[in-house]
């Protein structure tokens, strides 16, 4: 019990220093390495729920991918940070009273949440017992015996954005050099070199 | 759990997907070439699909854990989609050749926007419905932009793109409210906690009420019915005429379709709260289309205004709420359907040295220099018209019945009053190619493919009354399946 409390709170400091330095660290690229240390810390903290599903996804998803993404863009737009800050104290009242709003209607949500009586019955598809069914496997009965129909929907929309962003953007450019690699390895000694002789002091 | 029947159900939406999918290999395979053997593929794909939704396999019901309903009306409407898709595919070819935008993409994307109205028609669910919503809306706006030089095809493409995103929003927000209020997704669910509700007595709560309005303005959008319609004669005008000739025919009869089955089907027992809605769309559809089209000179804005006019007499069948009107919806889309099938068959034949032209101007004596087009054009005029014993006067008549059996007498009649001024600019264009003269002659041959849907539908609009039960039957039973459950 106590090693999980210790690493409850061991993960649960780092993320939310981690969190901390996100907003505050000067370089961008520093920015997103602390926000994947942070996914990092959340997925630790997932597996210690029992979700060790999410854990994985949230290390493959947001680490593998998102936040390699935000590198690449992060770093190829060289944002300059100065000027971003330009003003910063300038907006900040106006913004701390919009976040002290946001605060207060969440807090307002919060306590005046009432879950729906018949909630729990009308769920058409009842949790299974954790020590039972892995959540992977859960998961996965929902996702693809469940809603395989709507999977396999999403799965046609995704194509046709993939296909759609390709008609729309790719276009054959005249003079580009393309590798042939067939041509490359075929060639020979005599076609590619010549030996010239060249006598001394006169130049080629 | 055998998924057998659920897959035997879904057989034309299974069959066209994976058809596209194998085209969209063979496009890559073989490159920018392959355009015409694609379509021509793709058009045999649309036609195996409509025979797998004639002949189905396996019972109706309800599928896909209750995600997925087949039923006559779905079938019916499946048909005529397959029917518009493949027609305007097979007509517009010619001139995506002629245009230099016959890549092999575009046939792909259009069989997938298909597939996609027919997981629309097939929603059984509020998360199917978007699914399918948005397989169809996102082919087409790539299909709209697909001219990546021409400015204005560029700008109906995007134009078309942020207005639909903004309509999936507010479809997307009405479905959360319902989905907040009512604690379900499923029609099958809704529909029995309403009736259950209406039973009781229990007021409808108003959250479900707002969620309700901003899913119908959500389809409305997709129908472009006033108010929503602002996108529809820009886009129409900007995109390729193909293209357009695609966007006017199956993805409106879809929508409606849709349209009609959320209404009819979750909402059946709410009709006291979106009859009004209906009614008011409907008025505003009906007269727009008529007073805003008597100032266009561009046939394919014209067009526009006239779908919009167009969508608003089917709606005055869904306003009814009742199967009679049910009924009209049917009869209505399929006949609109053959009517614009073959307008837009001689719009495609519109050239002069080569060159597409789109003012109303170009039909001059249309008559002396291409008589049987004239005469195609004409018929499809005069019944968009609505003027006996052509087909649109009965798909207008049995709306209008309907309508007045609901005793919707307001309704039924301003949409006689517009569909007298609607007359006027339809039979403009038959006064301009009969008795002026020619000014410039349009190229001739037309084209195979455009001269055989011209002919073929004008021949189904003119002898429609000789059998009116070859379409009345099939709807009928189609209104009736929605009722019967």
């Amino acid at each position: 019990m106590i090693v999980q409390a210790l690493a409850f709170y061991l993960f649960a400091a780092i993320m939310v220093a981690s969190a901390v330095m996100v907003i505050s660290s000067r370089n961008p690229v520093h920015s997103v390495l602390f926000l994947i240390l942070a996914f990092f810390n959340a997925a630790g903290l997932f597996v210690l729920l029992g979700a060790e599903f999410l854990a994985m996804i949230l290390v493959v998803v947001y680490v593998g991918a998102v936040a390699v993404l935000f590198l690449f863009v992060v770093m190829m737009l060289d944002v300059n940070i100065a000027e971003l800050r330009h003003g910063f104290l300038q907006y900040l009242p106006i913004g701390a009273l919009i976040g002290l709003i946001l605060l207060v209607e969440l807090g307002m949500v919060a306590g005046a949440w009432v879950i729906s009586p018949g909630a729990g019955a009308a769920a058409h598809l009842p949790i299974p017992p954790p020590d039972q069914v892995t959540n992977t496997a859960a998961l996965g009965h929902v996702l693809y015996d469940h809603y395989v129909y709507l999977f396999q929907s999403a799965g046609l929309i995704l194509l046709v954005a993939m296909v759609g962003a390709i008609v729309l953007t790719l276009r054959q450019r005249e003079g580009v050099r393309r590798q042939s690699i067939a041509r490359q390895i075929s060639r020979r000694r005599d076609e590619a070199i010549e030996v010239k002789d060249v006598t001394s002091g006169s130049g080629v | 759990m055998s998924l057998a029947p659920d897959l035997a159900a879904a057989a034309p939406e299974l069959f066209l997907a994976c058809a596209a999918i194998a085209l969209l290999m063979l496009g890559v395979f073989r490159g920018d070439g392959a355009g015409r053997p694609i379509m021509r593929l793709s058009v045999l794909a649309l036609i195996v699909a409509l025979l797998l939704v004639v002949f189905p396999m396996g019972g109706e019901g309800i599928f896909f854990n209750s995600l997925f309903i087949k039923d006559v009306f779905g079938n019916f409407m499946k048909g005529l989609v397959l029917v518009g898709s493949g027609l305007t595919i097979l007509m517009g070819w010619r001139y995506v050749e002629r245009e230099r935008m016959d890549r092999p993409e575009l046939p792909v994307l259009l069989l997938f926007a298909t597939v996609g109205m027919l997981l629309m028609i097939s929603a059984n669910d509020l998360i199917s419905l978007y699914v399918g919503l948005e397989l169809q809306s996102l082919a087409l706006y790539v299909a709209a932009a697909i001219r990546r030089d021409s400015l204005r095809a560029s700008e109906a493409g995007l134009k078309y793109f942020v207005l639909g995103a903004l309509s999936s929003g507010m479809l997307l927000y009405g479905l959360s409210l319902v989905y907040g209020f009512a604690g379900t997704t499923g029609f099958t669910d809704l529909a029995a906690a309403f009736a259950r509700d209406a039973a009781a007595g229990t007021p409808v709560s108003l959250g479900l009420i707002v969620g309700l309005v901003f899913v119908a303005a959500g389809i409305a959008f997709k129908i472009s019915a006033v108010p929503f319609h602002m996108w529809t004669p820009d886009v129409y005008e900007g995109a390729p005429t193909a293209i357009t000739a695609f966007f006017a025919v199956a993805p409106k009869v879809a929508a409606m379709a849709l349209f009609v089955r959320v209404l009819m089907g979750p909402f059946g027992d709410l009709v006291g709260q979106w009859q009004q809605i209906v009614v008011f769309i409907s008025i505003a559809s009906m007269a727009l289309g008529a007073f805003a089209a008597i100032a266009q000179s561009n046939v394919k804005r014209l067009m526009a205004y006239s779908s919009i006019g167009n969508v608003g007499y089917a709606l005055v069948g869904l306003a009814s709420g009742t199967e009679a009107g049910i009924r009209g919806v049917t009869i209505y889309m399929a006949i609109y359907l053959v009517m614009t099938v073959g307008t837009f068959a001689c719009i495609l034949a519109m050239r002069i040295n080569e060159r597409g032209v789109e003012s109303i101007d170009d039909l001059r004596g249309l008559s002396k220099t291409h008589p049987m087009m004239a005469a195609a054009l004409a018929i499809f005029m005069f019944s968009l018209a609505g003027i006996p014993p052509l087909a649109g006067f009965f798909g207008k008549l049995y709306v209008f019945l309907a309508a007045i059996q609901a005793g919707l007498y307001g309704l039924a009649v301003i949409g006689v009053l517009t569909s007298v001024v609607g007359a006027y600019y339809y039979l403009r264009i038959v006064k301009l190619m009969y008795f002026d003269e020619p000014t410039e002659v349009l190229d001739r041959p037309i084209g195979r493919e455009v001269g055989l849907v011209m002919g073929v539908s004008a021949l189904a609009i003119l002898l429609f009354f000789v059998m009116p039960s070859l379409v009345v039957d099939g709807a009928s039973a189609a209104a009736l399946s929605l009722f019967a459950g």
